[in-house]
């Protein structure tokens, strides 16, 4: 039985985007937190610590969760995976992250990472979602700069139903 | 918005489990999905001294088919009901509720028990239990019991759970081959429900009709073989008894016009279903 | 080929994809950092009695708390606008005004620590009555909220263009309604940050935070603190998630900490949190408007009346009553109305403070005005879309000067209407609402008309005072732009510009107007907007808001852009061996026009002036960094209030159909088409991002989003639980449609668009619901429980 007082600092282990790695927390420390400011993967937002917004979007052993909702040592032994996961390691944007660019679905960026990790784990579960599970699933995500329909545009790309339309490519 | 101090408990076995929840009583919370706990807590609205993670206990993570009632584990999260194979054949009317509960991402992580365990009025899985008058299972150092759904929600974020007591399981009556259906009315997808209609039609058309949001728990009606002007009739009767409350979104009297005008479509569909 | 015009790939999204982004809170910080939690007033209006903070400096970890007294002492309160004894510091000083205001700030080592120590701090209030209704609060016998000042209604200005009151009598009919517009907040992704330094070896201030601008506010902070601006150093990090006007607000927070790095010793950060967000941070101003309009029998409309009150809260924070001046020339919206009489009047009641806010005063104007025109179609037996064509300014006019000063630059509005309801929407429209109506549904449909100002005059807000108190103070007019364009030894390009990011895709959209001039791909250049006020070039008004990048920083990026390619074909033609007009700049090649072959790479020439300075045409100056300011010709206020607000005016003409759903009371958007003239487009694909965000935006204004207070003054929507940011699943399609007037006004030719559907969708929305239900009072945004009231008559 893992027990950690209220006090005091534990020392998480668990496994980052392939790596091993560890930082100590006190049991209150959220996991949005620890990512961030204690293993320095800052590409996890935080935008609202009640679990609406869906900024602070990871995977734990590949499921998509609200990391400020879970406590750190809520993933211990984990394995998570965060945006920084995504693209190749030369930074080749993997065909998600294409559409996003492709389709403007991005404008801040603020709320794309979550995004991108729900869809993650969801399009590897239903690699050929209808156009109204994409809108279930990314329902859970706010977004206010877009108004949606990039986002949209470019999940139907990835789920294939669109040519990569690499539209204003002539950057 | 960062939690207060507490304790961390993590037990291997539901023994465990009950020991430490025994041991804190009132100042541990079980921590499950913590969909709705770690919110709370990030808010500084809660103040448990112990938190208390069950979601490492295999015992609790299983879907097991007793026959005539499906037992969900505490830590089975609700998608993974929602993706269990049989849950169209075996529990209607939780694969058409189930869709309403939050996200994707929230089910993700969110439990079946601990929403019932939460308790929200208008919650839609407290509402399935309900309508199908299923169980919750609770277990301490003392023993299990077993309360019915009506016996455990008592209102308002208020159960009949003691404080040593963990919720196991919960279980739902099997309703295959009866005629279902679910609506609710939210202000945006995936918010919580402010009236959610179940109804549940057996082969000679008597309906079992659930009503969350109107009251500080689940109501459900028995409503003997309704035709249309009787389900209305009935329905009416119900908006009147429940009176509903009062919330930013919308007033006692919208609450009983949105189930009057909810219910009897609700009904109709659960006969549709049937036939 | 350019590449204005065309839908270039933004350059700012790989690094956003992969989670390299920079934002102010990924951003490293000094040794020693410490965090700050605020406390605020649980009291809409309360004395501070007493703060006894010994319990939390108790605490380990806990350096320092800190009251208004020590603010008080330390700095000055915030410039306002108007000459009224309305006093604000960074914290509360004697009497809380509304929730959530800052009372009381914990520094400690960490954010965990200095929530808990906060905890601790014991705050003793004596309430006080509250006033949270902006008419009740211009009675005589209102709790008043800021004592001296004697009444909560601080100015009341009256405005008169024509002749109203003849106007009035010569009209076949009156028709008059009041519309109320609601709080709201665009509720930007990432909440405020600050990290702020002290440095006592120059009593300066060293702050970084996800300010938006304008940059009026700088001498506004820096006074506050007693320094001049450049011990005030502003830097801006070069990401900021989503501003939509609510991060100018984040400025009396880089004040209070700055304040706080002073007195801790240490550096201190500090980031908002989305509770904090909601129940403080900003909000678009409430405003109740009552307006009236003289028309002829066939729906013409000879004159105007407005009574606007609009309710600011509990302080006139810099630079507001701005939403309701940023309009005022333009008062009379898409309209030929020659004649105006309006009344504007600001109130603060024990509500936050509101501010900028996207639209910026356009929501509020056009939902009277749209409403109005609906009304006036109703009471007369006319088609709402016959009154609409009736009054738009013609084509013919342009360019059109409206009553109250306004210069509209270009435009054809019936030509866009007609464009809009062609093809058969409008048809289809109706037909929609005959088989509706016919199967006993409620539908309905509307229009809205708005004209869409972009760059703001910075002399607008000026009209708020008397021509002899402007007088005195010295003229206010104009707007500047900067940029710079630099070239560094091997001839790479970068620029730096005026503007503040947010997600506009400027970098991309000034990368494409560089590598135009300069013949070179977007990707060659490197755009860097972060800011930092000690070196930077930047004017009062830098910063992004008011639609002034596409009229303004985009101009500047041209013209800098242009000059210095002068100057490199100047310096080309004396390498090439040929005369100056014979040389361009292609495909990251000078070369000769007329014999191609004879050509040197861009880079080889563009990096002479570091190299061989003396190889340069002679007097001419390196061509190092070419720097431009576009400061367009914008006059004050005339004597007779006359203002023409903005540089450019688009148009945007929108239509939509939707239907009560009976079981729910929800209102669903059937169609929507929305009809834009943002003169020249510079990029395709980020215009239409920008307009289907404001759409969204409109929607959630129309439909969703409110601020909502009860009577005493508590704050009802403190989650993004209770106020509904819409999903996905919230926001319908819309079919955006576009023409391409050009501006005469700049060299781009291109309008601001990002605004115009805040404006006209919440005004549309309500027209249609009117027209559905039959009903005159629409209140947005129109929720189930409002909905529900209008068809069962059960109040509100």
């Amino acid at each position: 039985m893992r027990r950690i007082d209220k006090d005091q600092r534990a020392r998480i282990r668990l496994t980052l985007n392939g790596r091993a790695l560890s930082a100590e927390a006190e049991p209150r420390m959220l996991l949005s937190d620890f990512l961030r400011h204690s293993l320095g993967a800052t590409g996890t937002h935080v935008g609202c610590e009640h679990g609406v917004c869906g900024c602070c979007t990871v995977l734990i052993d590949g499921t998509a969760v609200r990391s400020c909702l879970t406590l750190a040592v809520q993933a211990e032994g984990r394995d998570v995976r965060t945006v920084e996961s995504l693209a190749a390691a030369d930074g080749t944007l993997n065909p998600l992250q294409r559409a996003f660019q492709n389709h403007h679905a991005l404008q801040c960026g603020f709320c794309t990472p979550g995004i991108l990790m729900s869809f993650t784990d969801y399009l590897a579960r239903n690699p050929r979602p209808s156009e109204a599970d994409i809108r279930d699933v990314l329902s859970g995500h706010l977004c206010r700069c877009t108004g949606y329909a990039g986002i949209v545009s470019a999940l139907l790309e990835a789920a294939g139903y669109r040519q990569s339309s690499e539209s204003g490519s002539k950057s | 918005m960062k939690p207060r101090p507490f304790a961390y408990v993590r037990p291997d076995s539901v023994d465990e489990a009950v020991a430490v929840l025994a041991a804190h009583g009132d100042d541990a919370r079980v921590l499950a999905g913590g969909q709705s706990l770690l919110a709370l807590l990030n808010l500084r609205l809660a103040d448990p001294a112990v938190l208390v993670d069950i979601t490492r206990i295999a015992a609790l993570d299983q879907i097991c088919d007793l026959g005539d009632k499906i037992e969900v584990g505490a830590a089975v999260t609700q998608n993974r009901l929602l993706a269990w194979p049989q849950l169209a054949e075996k529990l209607p009317l939780l694969a058409a509720a189930l869709p309403f509960v939050g996200h994707f991402q929230t089910r993700n992580k969110g439990t079946v028990c601990g929403s019932v365990a939460h308790a929200d009025p208008s919650s839609e899985i407290p509402l399935a239990l309900a309508v199908l008058g299923g169980e919750v299972v609770l277990r301490s150092q003392r023993g299990t019991r077993v309360l019915s759904a009506d016996a455990f929600q008592k209102d308002m974020l208020t159960t009949t759970r003691e404080p040593d007591e963990l919720i196991t399981a919960v279980r739902f009556p099997v309703n295959s081959g009866r005629g279902v259906a679910f609506r609710e009315v939210a202000r945006r997808h995936g918010d919580f429900a402010i009236v959610a209609v179940a109804a549940l039609v057996d082969g000679q058309g008597a309906v079992r009709l659930g009503v969350g949001g109107m009251a500080g728990a689940p109501a459900v009606r028995q409503i003997a073989a309704a035709d249309g002007s009787t389900a209305r009739g009935a329905v009416d009767k119900m908006a009147v008894e429940l009176e509903g409350y009062e919330d930013l979104h919308a007033t006692a009297v919208m609450r009983r016009d949105l189930l009057r005008r909810l219910g009897p479509v609700v009904i109709d569909e659960a006969m549709r279903c049937a036939a | 080929m350019s590449f204005v015009g065309t839908p270039v790939r933004r350059k700012e999204d790989p690094a956003l994809l992969s989670g390299r982004g920079r934002y102010a809170d990924d951003l490293p910080t000094p040794a020693g950092t410490l965090h700050a939690q605020i406390i605020r007033s649980p009291h809409p209006h309360a004395e501070i009695v007493h703060i006894d903070a010994v319990a939390a400096l108790a605490k380990d970890g806990v350096w320092t708390v800190i009251t208004g007294e020590d603010i008080r002492k330390m700095s000055d309160p915030f410039l306002v606008v108007l000459k009224a004894p309305v006093h604000q510091w960074s914290l509360a000083v004697g009497r809380v005004r509304y929730v959530g205001e800052p009372v009381a700030l914990v520094v400690a080592e960490s954010r965990y620590l200095a929530e808990d120590a906060a905890e601790l701090v014991n705050i003793e209030y004596r309430p006080l009555e509250a006033v949270v209704d902006p008419q009740a609060a211009c009675a005589a016998t209102a709790p008043l909220l800021h004592t001296e000042a004697k009444t909560n209604e601080i100015s009341v200005r009256k405005f008169s263009y024509g002749d109203t009151k003849s106007a009035f009598e010569r009209a076949d009919a009156r028709v008059a309604l009041t519309v109320e517009f609601p709080r709201l907040s665009f509720t930007p992704m990432e909440c405020y940050v600050v990290v702020a330094q002290y440095n006592a070896a120059d009593d300066g201030y060293d702050v970084l935070a996800n300010f938006q601008g304008p940059f009026s506010t700088h001498p506004v902070m820096a006074r506050a603190l007693r320094v001049p601006g450049p011990r005030l150093r502003l830097r801006i990090p070069p990401d900021s998630g989503g501003s939509f006007g609510i991060k100018l607000s984040v400025f009396p927070y880089i004040v209070l900490m700055a304040l706080a790095a002073r007195i801790a010793g240490r550096p201190v950060k500090w980031v908002e949190d989305r509770a904090e967000h909601l129940v403080a941070a900003s909000s678009g101003p409430n405003r109740i408007t009552g307006i009236e309009a003289a028309v002829t029998k066939d729906g013409r409309i000879l004159g105007l009346r407005l009574d606007q009150l609009e309710d600011y809260g509990a302080f006139l924070r810099a630079p507001m009553p701005g939403p309701l001046y940023r309009m005022h020339g333009a008062i009379t919206g898409a309209y030929d109305i020659a004649n105006v009489d309006a009344v504007n009047r600001v109130v603060l009641t024990n509500k936050m403070p509101a501010s900028l806010i996207r639209g910026f005063g356009g929501p509020q104007l056009y939902m009277a005005l749209e409403r109005l025109v609906q009304c006036i179609a109703v009471e007369l037996g006319l088609d709402h879309l016959d009154v609409i064509r009736r009054n738009l300014v013609p084509a013919a006019k342009m360019p059109y000067r409206a009553a109250a000063g306004s210069l509209y630059d270009s435009g054809d509005y019936p030509r866009a209407v007609a464009t809009a309801i062609g093809h058969g929407r409008l048809d289809d429209l109706k037909r929609r609402r005959d088989v509706a109506r016919a199967a006993g549904r409620k539908y309905g449909i509307g229009f809205a008309a708005v004209v869409e100002p972009a760059m703001s005059n910075m002399g607008y807000l000026s009209t708020l005072l008397t021509a002899d108190v402007r007088e005195k103070a010295g003229p206010k007019n104009g707007a500047i732009s900067m940029v710079t364009v630099n070239i560094d030894p091997l001839g790479a390009v970068s620029v730096t510009a005026d503007s503040t990011m947010q997600g506009q895709g400027h970098e991309t959209v000034l990368a494409q107007i560089v590598a135009d001039q300069l013949g070179l791909q977007p990707d060659d250049i490197n755009v860097v907007l972060e800011m930092d006020t000690a070196k930077d070039q930047w004017s009062i008004a830098a910063g992004t808001y008011s639609c002034r990048f596409t009229p303004g920083t985009a101009v500047a990026a041209h013209i800098a852009a242009s000059r210095m390619a002068d100057k490199l074909k100047d310096i080309g033609a004396k390498q090439l061996n040929v005369l100056p007009g014979d040389v361009e700049l292609v495909a990251g090649k000078i070369r000769s026009r007329s014999n191609p072959d004879n050509a040197a790479p861009f880079g080889r020439v563009a990096g002479t002036s570091h190299w061989s300075p003396v190889m340069l045409p002679e007097g001419m100056a390196p061509a190092l960094s070419e720097t431009a300011q576009w400061a367009p010709e914008l006059e004050p206020p005339s004597s007779d209030d006359r203002i023409n607000t903005s540089l450019t005016y688009g148009f945007v003409f929108d239509m939509c159909g939707i239907e009560i759903d009976m079981l729910t009371y929800q209102v669903r958007v059937d169609r929507y088409v929305s009809m834009h003239d943002a003169g020249r487009i510079l990029n395709p694909m980020i215009a239409e991002g920008q307009m289907r965000g404001a759409f969204a935006q409109g929607i959630a204004a129309a439909l969703y989003e409110e601020y909502a207070y009860n009577d005493e003054g508590a704050f009802l929507t403190g989650t993004f639980a209770d106020y509904l940011v819409p999903t996905v699943s919230e926001i319908p399609p819309v079919e955006m449609l576009h023409q391409e007037t050009p501006s005469p006004l700049t060299p781009l030719g291109a309008k601001g668009l990002a605004e115009g559907n805040c404006m006209s969708v919440p005004a549309c929305i309500a027209n249609a619901i009117a027209d559905a239900l039959g009903v005159k009072d629409v209140q947005v945004p129109a929720t189930p429980r409002r909905i529900h009231a209008l068809m069962e008559g059960s109040g509100r």
